[in-house]
C-alpha cells in the first residue's frame, strides 16, 4: 500500500505542476456544453437527452486524461523503476486508477454544476445525491478501464487513436448504464430515484473489469 | 560477504536475446564473482545496454541460462528486484519533480528511510539545489541526483552504463566512493559487484576484474584484464 501512496502522491504533485491533463478535461467539458447548447438550438434539456449529453461529454472529457495518463512513465522511466523496485507491479494499477479517478472527480467538480447552469431545465439539486451514487460508480469503471487501455496504448505510436480504438467500447455500456441510471434524475416532472438494476449493472461492470485489469497487468509492463 | 549472497554474482552460459528476428544477444557467457567488477566493452550497438537490461530483470533472456545473484532470469526475475542498482541513459527521475522529491519517491518504492536521499544530495554536493525542479539543474548534476537514485537502496549489484558521463572531474570525484572501484555496501560494508558499460576502454579496464568484449551480440573476449592486449581491444571498435 505504501507502493500505491507513493505513485499516487507523485502523480498528483506532478499534476499540479504541470496542469497537463485536468485543465484540458474540465475546458473540454465546459466547451462541448456550450457546443451542445447552440447545436441543439435549445435552451435547456431534460430526461433522457439531458442524460446522454452529459454522459458522452463525461467520457470524451476522460480520454483526455486516458490518453496521456501513462506518458510520463514511458518518457521518464516510471515502467523500469517499478521494476526495480521490490513491490507489486499491479501497485502502478491501482495507483493509475485512484489517479485517474481523483482527475475526474475534479473535472465533474465543475463540469456538473456547469452542466446544471447552461443546459439542464429541471433544477440539478433534488438530483444530486442520486447523480453522486451513478458518478462514483460510473468513475470506478472510466478509471479502471481507462487505465487498461491507457497502459496498452502508451506502448504503441498510435497513442490517441488506441486509446479511442480500446476505451471507446469497453465504456460504451458504462456510458449506456450510467445515462440509463441518470435520465429519471433528470426528469421534467421531478427527480426520481435512479434504477437499482442500472446502478448493479454499473456495480458488476466495474467488478468484473477490476478483475481483468488486476490479472494483465504485469503482463502489459513485462518487455 | 553476507551469508544470504552467492558468491558467484553473475553466471550466463550462452545468454541469447533478440529483438524480433534480429539477435542482440548471442552466446554470451561468463562468471563474475560477488564483489568484482565486470566491464563491458564494444562499439554502438553491439549489445551493450541490452545485456545490462536482461541483468537488471527488465528483458527477458530469449535463450542459455542467466543467474544474477543466484536468481535464475526470468523466473525468478521478481525476487531480484531491489537487489540492483542501474544507471544507464535514461535517468529515471521524473524532471518536473526537485531532486528530493525524486529521491523521496524511490525511497518509498524501496522501503528506505528518505532521510537516506537528503544525505546522499548532502555528500554530492546538491543540498542547496535539491528542491529545484530537476529539469532547471545542469545535465551533470541530474546525472549526480541519478547516482543518488542508482545506491539509495544500498543494492548488491550495480549496473553503470557509462557513469561519469557529463560529470566534470569533482563530480566524478564525488561518486566514486558510491559507485566507483571498491564502492562497498552500507549493510556488512562488502563491496559492491558492478558491471561497467563504457566507451572509453581504458578506464574501464583498469578497474576490472573480469573484460567482455562484444561485437555485434557476440562475446569476442572474455578475459582478465591482464590477458589481453591493446590490439585486442582497440578492435572491438573497428
Amino acid at each position: 500500500m505504501s507502493a500505491v501512496g507513493a505513485l499516487l502522491r507523485k502523480d498528483l504533485r506532478l499534476e499540479l505542476r504541470t496542469r497537463e491533463s485536468v485543465p484540458a478535461m474540465t475546458l473540454f467539458s465546459l466547451s462541448a456544453f456550450v457546443v451542445f447548447h447552440f447545436g441543439l438550438q435549445r435552451s435547456s434539456l431534460d430526461g433522457d437527452l439531458a442524460a446522454g449529453v452529459l454522459w458522452v461529454t463525461l467520457l470524451l472529457a476522460a480520454l483526455l486524461g486516458v490518453g496521456r495518463l501513462f506518458v510520463t512513465e514511458r518518457e521518464e522511466g516510471g515502467f523500469d523503476a517499478i521494476r526495480l523496485a521490490p513491490v507489486d507491479p499491479s501497485a502502478m494499477l491501482v495507483a493509475k486508477a485512484l489517479t485517474l479517478l481523483s482527475f475526474l472527480a475534479i473535472v465533474q467538480l465543475v463540469a456538473v454544476p456547469g452542466f446544471g447552469i447552461l443546459l439542464l431545465g429541471p433544477s440539478l439539486l433534488p438530483a444530486l445525491p442520486g447523480l453522486l451514487a451513478v458518478l462514483a460508480l460510473a468513475d470506478v469503471g472510466i478509471a479502471v478501464i481507462g487505465t487498461l487501455a491507457s497502459a496498452l496504448a502508451v506502448q504503441t505510436r498510435a497513442r490517441e487513436l488506441i486509446v479511442a480504438l480500446m476505451g471507446l467500447p469497453l465504456l460504451v455500456p458504462v456510458v449506456l448504464a450510467a445515462a440509463r441510471a441518470t435520465a429519471p434524475l433528470f426528469s421534467a416532472g421531478g427527480a426520481s430515484p435512479p434504477p437499482l438494476r442500472w446502478l448493479g449493472l454499473l456495480g458488476l461492470y466495474d467488478l468484473v473489469f477490476a478483475l481483468v485489469a488486476y490479472a494483465v497487468f504485469d503482463y502489459l509492463l513485462d518487455d | 560477504m553476507s551469508a544470504t549472497e552467492p558468491a558467484t554474482a553473475l553466471e550466463l552460459d550462452r545468454l541469447e536475446r533478440r529483438y524480433g528476428e534480429r539477435v542482440a544477444l548471442r552466446n554470451v557467457s561468463l562468471s563474475l564473482p560477488a564483489g568484482s567488477t565486470l566491464a563491458v566493452l564494444g562499439a554502438n550497438g553491439a549489445g551493450k545496454t541490452t545485456l545490462l537490461r536482461v541483468l537488471a530483470g527488465l528483458l527477458r533472456p530469449n535463450g542459455g541460462t542467466t543467474r544474477v545473484l543466484g536468481h535464475e532470469l526470468p523466473r525468478e526475475a521478481p525476487s531480484l528486484r531491489g537487489h540492483v542498482g542501474l544507471l544507464g541513459h535514461d535517468l529515471l527521475l521524473y524532471q518536473d519533480l526537485s531532486a528530493s522529491e525524486n529521491l523521496r519517491f524511490h525511497a518509498r518504492l524501496h522501503g528506505v528511510e528518505p532521510a537516506r536521499g537528503e544525505e546522499l544530495l548532502a555528500r554530492m554536493g546538491l543540498r542547496e539545489r535539491a528542491n529545484e525542479p530537476l529539469r532547471s539543474l545542469s545535465r551533470g548534476m541530474r546525472q549526480r541526483v541519478a547516482v543518488c537514485r542508482c545506491v539509495l537502496h544500498d543494492p548488491e549489484l550495480l549496473l553503470l552504463d557509462e557513469p561519469l558521463a557529463n560529470l566534470d572531474p569533482a563530480a566524478a570525484e564525488a561518486v566514486a566512493p558510491l559507485i566507483g572501484p571498491g564502492a562497498a555496501r552500507i549493510a556488512g560494508g562488502e563491496p559492491r559487484t558492478r558491471v561497467l558499460v563504457s566507451h572509453d576502454p581504458a578506464p574501464a579496464v583498469a578497474q576490472a576484474d573480469l573484460v567482455l568484449g562484444l561485437r555485434a551480440g557476440r562475446a569476442v573476449i572474455a578475459a582478465p584484464p591482464d590477458a589481453l592486449d591493446d590490439d585486442e581491444i582497440a578492435e572491438l571498435y573497428r
